[in-house]
């Protein structure tokens, strides 16, 4: 089916993504390690912009930046400076930030997404390495606040800000751009995504091919959607009421899933951008042979070596490689029992019951659906014990191996169901004469005598030939 | 050209407030600020490279190694603004 996108849907995304994997921040020595510590704790002159304080590039970082926009098949640029963009507001002491402009480390990529109707391409324009401004949180709501508090903690975490073409044409695309960008991310192990702030979303939308809205400070993924079809809609309907959309910038209220107007949009002369005279400029050129060869297999590749190496189907193969830890999960598994029976378990059973409880693939081991799965090929359990062996180790604890004794899971030995359906074809002389006459429905009277017999152990379909078996000789 | 205007447009932006009569001389000052770079851009420059920074180097890194930041008491000592260890700024967009 094709999309046509009726309503002229543009959506580009600026994302920054903080490096909270290196050990300092960007410019000082402060640790990047203060989620959990009181505030500004962790701050320095450097990142308060001190007089007379000087900042030193962390070298890492630069590896970083460098080896995401590789992953994102982007364009390294040879020779690259940083730039001071002037603005004042609280959240940066030193009343502009270090950010890079003309020259960004990386640009010209692209990631490959599931779009509405098949595979897209969405261009990425650049990456570029800036620092992340402390942390303002208003006293009430942000309309209406009393004061502003800052932590300085976070300013001079090191930032990439990924911008995108306007090239995703819905809602879900941008969703789907996200998911895909983070998966590469968490594939390059340079930020961990559950850390609060990890990954932050300004979104630029427009329909009709009208002017274009900034919405900022959007915080997850799931916020950006909201975010994305609550703006559409505003938009949409204020065209039809015969309303200009103008050039402006939006603040999402995550809590009322509403934007609101902030100002008008800042125009880039305004930044009066200039060389920062504290910062030499960086040759990287050299480095990027290096780091290309020790890039990991990302998710598009590791999918397609899975298809071919497994002989699984695309849809399991997508939904193992989204996350490197489920991926490699898979594989050890996989190098143990059938790799196809594997995908199974792994991305439809097991990846549904983490899902529905919104836990990671660590909350299960490798031995334990190693196990779970040996039982089931081994016929000494069904697949749904199998199943409710994996919720009471999720919910409950305890290894397999003991829950399938705990619980009486094992399937009955076979002369006791063998006895249990001579008896209950003895005791239903009626139902087999009415079955035989072609009440089909009659068979499962019998096959419930057999299960009660057994106390419901066997299996059921297991049963049912059994009993057909036997009144067909 | 520098006008009163942009002289009033560039305190804005600086949070400076220019007082109505400091602009002329500011829109003055500024132009011949302006005016020097004119000249320079006179300045035959075939042949020359483009440089990047006042200083011919680059690649000044730092290992990404911790290093101690500040107590607390000590980052918000010369403020009177603070809250739970927080500066304080009044309400802002």
């Amino acid at each position: 089916m094709v999309y046509e996108n009726p309503d002229g849907v543009k959506i580009g995304l600026e994302v920054h993504v903080q490096l909270n994997r290196l050990n300092t921040k960007l410019f000082c020595g402060c640790s990047t390690d203060y989620h959990n510590d009181e505030p500004n704790t962790h701050v320095c002159p450097v990142c308060l912009g001190l007089p007379g304080s000087l900042p030193v590039i962390n070298e890492r970082a630069v590896e970083f930046a460098i080896k995401i926009g590789l992953a994102l098949n982007c364009e390294i640029v040879g020779q690259t400076q940083f730039h001071r963009k002037n603005y004042y507001y609280p959240d940066l002491p030193k009343g502009f930030q270090t950010t890079q402009y003309d020259y960004p480390i990386a640009s010209r990529g692209k990631i490959v997404i599931e779009g509405e109707d098949g595979e897209r391409i969405i261009r990425v324009t650049r990456a570029h390495m800036e620092e992340d401004p402390g942390r303002l949180q208003h006293i009430g709501t942000i309309e209406k606040s009393k004061g502003t508090l800052i932590n300085y903690n976070r300013s001079g975490m090191t930032l990439i800000e990924i911008v995108s073409e306007p090239d995703m044409r819905s809602p879900k695309e941008a969703r789907r751009y996200l998911d895909k960008l983070r998966s590469i991310l968490d594939y390059l192990d340079v930020f961990n995504g559950d850390l609060e702030g990890a990954m932050r979303v300004d979104a630029n939308v427009s329909v009709f091919n009208g002017e274009r809205v900034e919405v900022k400070n959007i915080s997850s993924f799931k916020g950006a959607e909201r975010a994305l079809l609550y703006e559409i809609m505003r938009q949409k309907n204020h065209v039809r009421r015969g309303g200009k959309i103008v050039l402006e910038t939006r603040h999402f209220d995550e809590a009322r899933g509403v934007t609101i107007s902030m100002r008008t949009k800042e125009e880039e002369h305004d930044y009066r951008y200039f060389p920062e005279p504290d910062l030499v400029p960086m040759r990287v050129a050299d480095r990027v042979p290096g780091i290309l060869k020790a890039l990991p297999e990302l998710p598009d590749a590791k999918r397609e070596r899975f298809i071919s190496q497994y002989g699984i189907a695309d849809m399991h193969a997508r939904a193992l490689t989204t996350e490197i830890r489920v991926a490699n999960f898979y594989e050890e598994v996989a190098s143990q029992v059938d790799p196809k029976t594997a995908a199974v378990w792994v991305a439809d059973i097991l990846k549904g019951e983490l899902n529905y409880r919104d836990i990671g693939i660590d909350a299960f081991t490798v031995e334990d659906i190693v196990t779970v799965i040996g039982l089931v090929k081994e016929d000494k359990i069904t697949e749904q014990s199998g199943v409710q062996i994996i919720r009471t180790v999720l919910d409950e604890g305890g290894r397999p191996q003991d829950i399938v004794v705990s619980k009486g899971l094992l399937k009955v030995e076979d002369d006791i169901v063998a006895k249990a359906v001579e008896e209950a074809v003895a005791e239903s002389p009626e139902a087999v004469a009415d079955y035989l006459a072609g009440k089909e429905k009659s068979l499962n009277f019998i096959v419930g005598k057999v299960m009660q017999k057994t106390k419901g152990r066997a299996d059921a379909r297991e049963a049912r030939e059994r009993v057909l078996a036997r009144i067909s000789k | 050209m520098i006008t009163k205007e942009k002289v009033g447009h560039i305190g804005w932006l600086a949070r400076i407030e220019i007082e109505e009569k400091e602009s002329d001389a500011y829109a003055e000052k500024l132009n011949s600020v302006l005016d020097y770079f004119g000249q320079l851009d006179e300045v035959d420059t075939q042949g020359v490279a483009p440089t990047y920074h006042v200083m011919d180097i680059v690649n000044v890194f730092r290992k990404d190694e911790v290093r101690e930041s500040m107590p607390q008491d000590v980052v918000l000592a010369n403020t009177g603004h603070k809250q739970e260890g927080n500066f304080k700024a009044p309400r802002i967009m």
